[in-house]
């Protein structure tokens, strides 16, 4: 037996930063604090989401879309002239990058929903929902993976700083950024599998392993939302987008929903709490993230870490003037943030939620 | 004394140049520019006393063996894991899951700590771990503890407030913990009974508190002054008839 081999031992990363006054930071930002845990990840799978990056388009959906077959192009975009106005199409800018030697093609659109298209109850972000749906599941080779509106997700097969490199991320500026380093377990290591997961504004970087993917995906499946990524995350990015969007739960009371508290800790509770709580989880069992996980979650709103219920992954984070950071370690806020006025480590299961001023 | 800059270096690059100042027989080592690098004297031996100057990555003096670091900022996880002797004194908070499986030396920190604090410990004899703690832990303090001395502080906490969170000594069948204050059994492991002090523990304690205080300029005898309570592990063997049948 070689016992003198070298194991990868490694885990996935992830930072985030939100300024509170909507001011824009350059994405080199979001860059260097990624590229700062360098033992994280193993080079399948970063990527990065932007908030604010599209002033110029900001009332339409950017549609971000790989695909595998450039061929399939045509039909996605016959499906979108027919259904949507198409302010723009282009190719995502890439730099070519010695390290990635093959990669999708990669398209973005500026589209609105048809007007007489959102006809009867359907308002445009169910629309635009059951666009991502159809496409990534009926349409072979084709994935939407950003599906926002001033906002959009950056990510492939590679290392944080030569996925950085190839999608230009320095060349953009949003008030929100999340970013993730890849270390692939349980699901292959491909493009569309790489993080930020996004459906609408809503987009995730994950590490950890949601151990209730099944659970999860069946229960969302029956409110029309289609699994097709492959990856565990997927399934929290369409969880937040049925809780807070579809139920109308508040962010707050969501974060209750993925990760509960304990039973021993809901009859602990006075009885108005403990009502409610019972309630929750009793109506949300199928909606719980079992396993261990740090979550950031970016929205149109704000941004979210959070942690599993027993703090099985790390989280940090940080504060200084307008800027709230959160990430795997606290030395990929230091690299960027040196200074910071308050360090803190959020306990298990208490969202940290940071909404604009 | 022997400096190194650390801004930039990659941690094989840093512990190369520890470990050959140390091999050396260099006696004290400072490290400045130091951020996130990851197995800072891991596996080092000696008696060197090593100043980091920054903050420094996970699994900081894992299986370290004799020497000393000093770390003037906030620590993160996994530090002291496995650890065989020497210390490790924190000026600041540090991380989750600190002293895995440590077997011997000290781990000192001013602040607060994570989950998982001292996940595994063990001791034999004369070769005993010590966690001194200042602030307050995370859940999980002491989880599956076998040997060795975890002590928790709470020097900032205001009167009542627990120092530990919740499943603190779940699993421990060996070893002791030491809490400034009151412990509320529902927040502690079925394994665990609490008690006062002997004079054998008071004797512990204050051994282990001496040199916590003089390494983190503290008053003694006035954080002695506040009674504390031992945590020990209400039976060796807890699962000893499990598979029994």
């Amino acid at each position: 037996m070689n016992h003198d081999y070298h194991k990868d031992i490694s885990g996935c990363g992830l930072t985030g930063l939100i300024s509170k006054k909507k001011r824009r930071v350059s994405g080199r930002e979001i860059v260097k604090s990624l590229c700062l845990m360098t033992d994280r990840g193993n080079g399948l799978g970063a990527g990065y989401a932007a908030y604010g990056i599209y002033p110029e388009f900001k009332d339409c959906y950017a549609l971000h879309v790989m695909y595998d077959d450039p061929e399939v192009r045509w039909s996605v975009e016959d499906h979108l002239k027919a259904n949507y106005k198409v302010e723009k199409i282009e190719e995502i800018p890439t730099s070519p990058v010695k390290a990635i030697p093959i990669s999708p093609l990669l398209m973005r659109y500026f589209v609105s929903p048809l007007k007489d298209k959102l006809a009867g109850e359907t308002a445009a972000d169910d629309f635009v929902v059951n666009t991502v749906m159809k496409v990534n599941s009926e349409i072979g080779g084709a994935y939407i993976f950003s599906s926002g509106k001033n906002m959009g997700a950056f990510k492939g097969v590679g290392n944080p700083s030569d996925i950085a490199e190839f999608f230009r991320i320095d060349e953009y500026e949003g008030w929100t950024w999340t970013a993730h380093t890849r270390f692939p377990t349980n699901t292959p290591g491909w493009w569309g599998g790489a993080h930020p997961f996004t459906l609408l504004d809503w987009s995730i970087v994950h590490n950890g392993e949601i151990s209730s993917y099944g659970i999860n995906k069946r229960y969302l499946e029956m409110y029309g939302y289609k699994l097709t990524l492959l990856t565990d995350t997927e399934a929290a990015a369409y969880m937040l987008d049925l809780l807070i969007r579809r139920h109308g739960l508040d962010i707050s009371t969501a974060c209750q929903a993925l990760a509960s508290p304990f039973w021993k800790a809901i009859d602990g509770m006075n009885e108005g709490e403990r009502d409610a709580l019972t309630a929750l989880r009793q109506t949300y069992g199928s909606a719980l993230l079992n396993g261990p996980f740090s979550i950031l979650f970016g929205h149109g709103g704000g941004l979210v870490g959070i942690n599993d219920r027993i703090k099985l992954r790390p989280l940090v984070a940080a504060s200084k003037d307008d800027v709230v950071y959160m990430a795997s370690e606290e030395s990929a806020i230091r690299t960027i943030c040196p200074s910071p006025d308050k360090v803190w480590a959020p306990r298990a299961a208490e969202p940290v939620i940071v909404e604009f001023e | 004394m022997l400096e190194i800059n650390a801004a930039g270096l990659h941690y094989r690059a840093l512990n190369e140049r520890i470990r050959e100042a140390a091999a050396k027989g260099e006696k004290e080592i400072r490290v400045k520019g130091v951020n996130g690098q990851y197995y800072i004297g891991a596996g080092l031996r000696g008696g060197a006393v090593i100043t980091l100057e920054g903050t420094p990555g996970n699994d900081l003096a894992a299986f370290m063996d004799g020497p000393t670091i000093i770390i003037k900022a906030n620590g993160q996880d996994n530090i002291c894991n496995t650890m065989n002797a020497g210390k490790v004194v924190i000026d600041g908070n540090a991380g989750d899951v600190l002293g895995y499986g440590m077997r011997g030396g000290r781990l000192h920190v001013r602040g607060d700590v994570g989950y998982r604090v001292g996940i595994h410990m063990k001791g034999v004899k004369k070769q005993s771990p010590t966690i001194v703690v200042g602030g307050t832990a995370g859940d999980f303090f002491g989880e599956y503890m076998a040997g060795g001395v975890m002590i928790l502080l709470g020097l900032n906490s205001k009167d009542g407030a627990p120092l530990a969170g919740d499943y603190l000594g779940t699993g421990m069948h060996g070893g002791a913990i030491y809490v400034r204050g009151e412990v509320d059994k529902k927040y502690c492991g079925a394994e665990v009974g609490i008690t006062g002090l002997d004079d054998e523990d008071n004797a512990a304690l204050k051994e282990a508190l001496t040199e916590y205080c003089k390494d983190m300029n503290l008053p003694l005898d006035e954080i002695m002054k506040k009674p504390f309570k031992k945590l020990y592990p209400a039976s060796l063997r807890p699962y000893g008839n499990l598979y029994a049948y």
